[in-house]
């Protein structure tokens, strides 16, 4: 599907037998390594020794719960990723899991593509360069501190939100980034609209960057989301 | 338990039992009292007028030697219900008097000392008791004037058997008193004790008996009356909306199992499994979308969302909003423009903006304007095409309201369009959960506010009314009229 990234050590840490062989395999698919865990205790003991790229741990597990091995890595200086899994998906659970030290929140029952947008982000993150002033993606040119967009010679006017819509979709070339990563990182927002409302200001965006241009750089991922990169896939 | 066990154990009988202890320990303290003070004071009274006496003889028999104060003894002796006189020899002798006999060893100490005797002139062989002094005349001779003390018994056996009536009377009455008073609550007590069970046991229809009196049981069973009638109120809601939700989830998980049914058994090529599932996905995906609807709703009716709340502009909630969507409508054909004044709000900012996001979700869906019926010239201003996203400040509430222009909901139709999975016929061909409307009504009532369907002729107006922010109300209300509307 997209094994766009290079290729990611994950640990799973999740008791549902089936929806963890699944993953397992899903990932193993896209050319990832997983590794599986089916307790707290056991996830913990693998994510302290082993060296992963992102944890993926379910909220609730026995023998120790997500939220407080998360607590226990941090506290040892691991600062590993870790997405969170769990079928509470409110806000306040949500902030709940971010503040026990957890980088991102997925709520099930998920789509496996969403997962994986999640956990390709979270990986470049850990081992990424440090953030750049200026972002590029073939021709087109984004600097972070003028706020100045150009494309080749052409000089672009993006709105506020446009530019900061492109410059998500710039920071994570190259990978795919779905609608609500767009509308958590984009908006703030954790609600799931009922419309197609980020297609719209995608395809404004794209309007702006490839209209009249030979290469398009804004592409659709088909049942995922959008990225942005330099040539056709 | 028996009748009576049930009754001492209760609460008024046992308060009655501690009252009726300090009552009686009360009444007895205070006779003990006066009877004590009475003693004092006639012990007092006797000796002052015995001590003058035995001045006034001492005297005459200073003056007039033993003859006169022998004389004068037994004039003094044989007046009626006269004091005891005694005059005895140094050797002990009685030489005047009306003292028959006295506790032996009383002429033997000199001063007070209270003593059983006999009169002379007694008819009757009872001993009384009499307060007696002795005084040591010149030569030997020896003085006894005493005071009978009867007096003093009499009273002080009158001030016993009142105290012992009165003790009587205080403990029958009440203990009497108690029982009336706890069979009277132990009754009604039973009585609402049946109810209750009968209200456990699934009669949510019964209700407490409520006295008239308005006393302090009264009050209480009001009070359970008006917890059972929300308790059942809620229980109805709960019954519908399980009705509800069992319906519409069951509607398309069976339309979702009929397709995969269908696609296992008439599928032939790839391209055609491939798309039998793409569906699946899609059904699925907006089973997943009703279902957190739900959880939200229910989140923000039960009030759990309550812990999550800060202070912030309501008009950047407003702004955002309008930002995200302005797209969408220009898209659909529609204009969306927004006027906000800065109107603080106490609440959870994600839950408002989802509100207000349906609300606007709504506008562009149905709020597109009717087409005129006469089609010749009609041309639709661009007025009507708009949508408008307002903040501001009324008193003490802060209203978000979307305003459209489209046909509006009708009066008769707008209680009905506010609950869950309703969706008015006209909305029926457009996508959607039905849920919009609630969860933006069950928001409002999380906040202390309500969700208000109005005509905006034409057009439906759509308010979230929740109160203002407390305590910045003054100062907001300056700024406001500083600062100029913003319109975007």
């Amino acid at each position: 599907m997209t094994a766009t990234a290079p290729d990611m050590r994950l640990l799973i840490i999740e008791d549902d037998r089936e929806s963890a062989d699944y993953l397992v395999k899903a990932f193993r698919e896209v050319g990832h390594i997983a590794d599986l865990a089916g307790d707290g205790e056991e996830g913990l003991s693998l994510a302290q020794s082993g060296d992963y790229d992102v944890l993926v741990v379910d909220r609730m597990l026995p023998k120790r719960d997500g939220l407080s091995l998360i607590g226990v890595l941090r506290e040892k200086g691991n600062r590993t990723p870790v997405l969170i899994l769990s079928a509470l998906g409110q806000v306040d659970d949500r902030i709940k899991g971010l503040r026990a030290g957890g980088d991102d929140y997925l709520p099930k029952p998920y789509a496996f593509a969403e997962l994986l947008a999640r956990v390709e982000v979270l990986s470049r993150r850990h081992g990424g360069p440090a953030e750049e002033t200026t972002y590029r993606v073939g021709d087109l040119e984004l600097d972070r501190l003028s706020h100045r967009v150009a494309r080749g010679k052409d000089e672009l006017t993006l709105q506020p939100r446009e530019f900061r819509l492109l410059e998500y979709l710039m920071k994570h070339a190259g990978q795919v980034v779905t609608r609500t990563m767009l509308l958590e990182n984009v908006w703030d927002y954790h609600f799931d609209p009922q419309t197609n409302v980020i297609d719209v200001h995608i395809s404004r965006l794209r309007s702006k960057i490839d209209k009249g241009f030979e290469r398009p750089l804004l592409h659709t991922i088909r049942g995922a989301g959008y990225m942005i990169r330099d040539g056709i896939r | 338990m028996t009748a009576f066990g049930k009754l001492v154990r209760t609460t008024a009988f046992r308060l009655t039992l501690v009252y009726l202890f300090l009552f009686a320990l009360f009444a007895a303290s205070l006779l003990g009292y006066f009877a004590w003070n009475t003693r004092r004071m006639i012990t007092e009274q006797i000796s002052t007028t015995v001590n003058a006496e035995t001045g006034e003889l001492s005297e005459i028999f200073g003056r007039r030697g033993l003859r006169g104060l022998v004389g004068n003894i037994e004039n003094r002796a044989l007046r009626p219900g006269a004091n005891l006189y005694l005059l005895t020899t140094p050797n002990g002798q009685a030489v005047a008097g009306n003292v028959g006999s006295l506790a032996p060893g009383v002429m033997g100490t000199i001063g007070w000392s209270e003593t059983a005797y006999r009169r002379l002139d007694d008819q009757d062989n009872t001993d009384h008791r009499a307060l007696v002094l002795v005084t040591q005349l010149s030569s030997g001779f020896r003085l006894l004037i005493g005071r009978d003390l009867e007096e003093r018994r009499r009273l002080f056996g009158i001030v016993a058997k009142a105290a012992q009536w009165s003790i009587l009377v205080v403990v029958v009455l009440g203990i009497g008193g108690g029982i009336f008073v706890a069979r009277r609550v132990l009754r009604r007590i039973d009585a609402m004790t049946g109810t209750t069970q009968r209200i456990m046991a699934g009669d949510l229809s019964g209700r407490l008996p409520v006295g008239r009196s308005g006393d302090e049981l009264d009050r209480l069973a009001g009070n359970l009356n008006a917890m059972l009638e929300r308790i059942e109120a809620l229980m109805t809601g709960l019954k519908e909306v399980s009705d509800n939700i069992a319906h519409d989830l069951k509607t398309p998980l069976t339309r979702l199992r009929n397709r995969a049914e269908e696609a296992l058994a008439k599928s032939a090529t790839e391209g055609e499994y491939r798309a039998a599932l793409e569906r699946t996905i899609e059904e699925s995906d907006g089973l997943i979308r009703t279902f957190n609807a739900l959880l939200m709703i229910a989140r923000a009716e039960s009030g759990q969302a309550r812990g999550n709340m800060d202070d912030f502009d309501a008009a950047e909630v407003a702004n955002g909003i309008h930002e995200l969507y302005e797209p969408l409508a220009e898209d659909g054909g529609m204009s969306l423009r927004v006027k906000t004044a800065p109107v603080p709000v106490h609440g959870n900012r994600e839950l408002i903006s989802q509100a207000l996001a349906n609300l606007v979700e709504n506008a562009i869906k149905y709020g597109k304007p009717v087409p005129p019926a006469q089609p010749q010239g009609a041309v639709i201003s661009l007025d009507a095409k708009q949508i408008l996203i307002e903040a501001r400040r009324d008193g003490n509430q802060v209203l978000l309201s979307v305003t459209d222009h489209g046909p509006g909901i009708p009066e008769t139709d707008r209680r009905h369009a506010v609950e869950r999975f309703v969706r008015l016929e006209a909305s029926r061909t457009q996508p959607g959960s039905g849920l919009g409307l609630s969860l933006a009504s069950a928001v409002a009532t999380l906040h202390g506010g309500e969700l208000r369907l109005g005509d905006a002729n034409p057009g439906l107006t759509a308010t979230l009314a929740i109160p203002a922010l407390k305590g910045v109300s003054d100062r907001l209300a300056a700024q406001t009229q500083d600062v100029p509307q913003k319109v975007a």
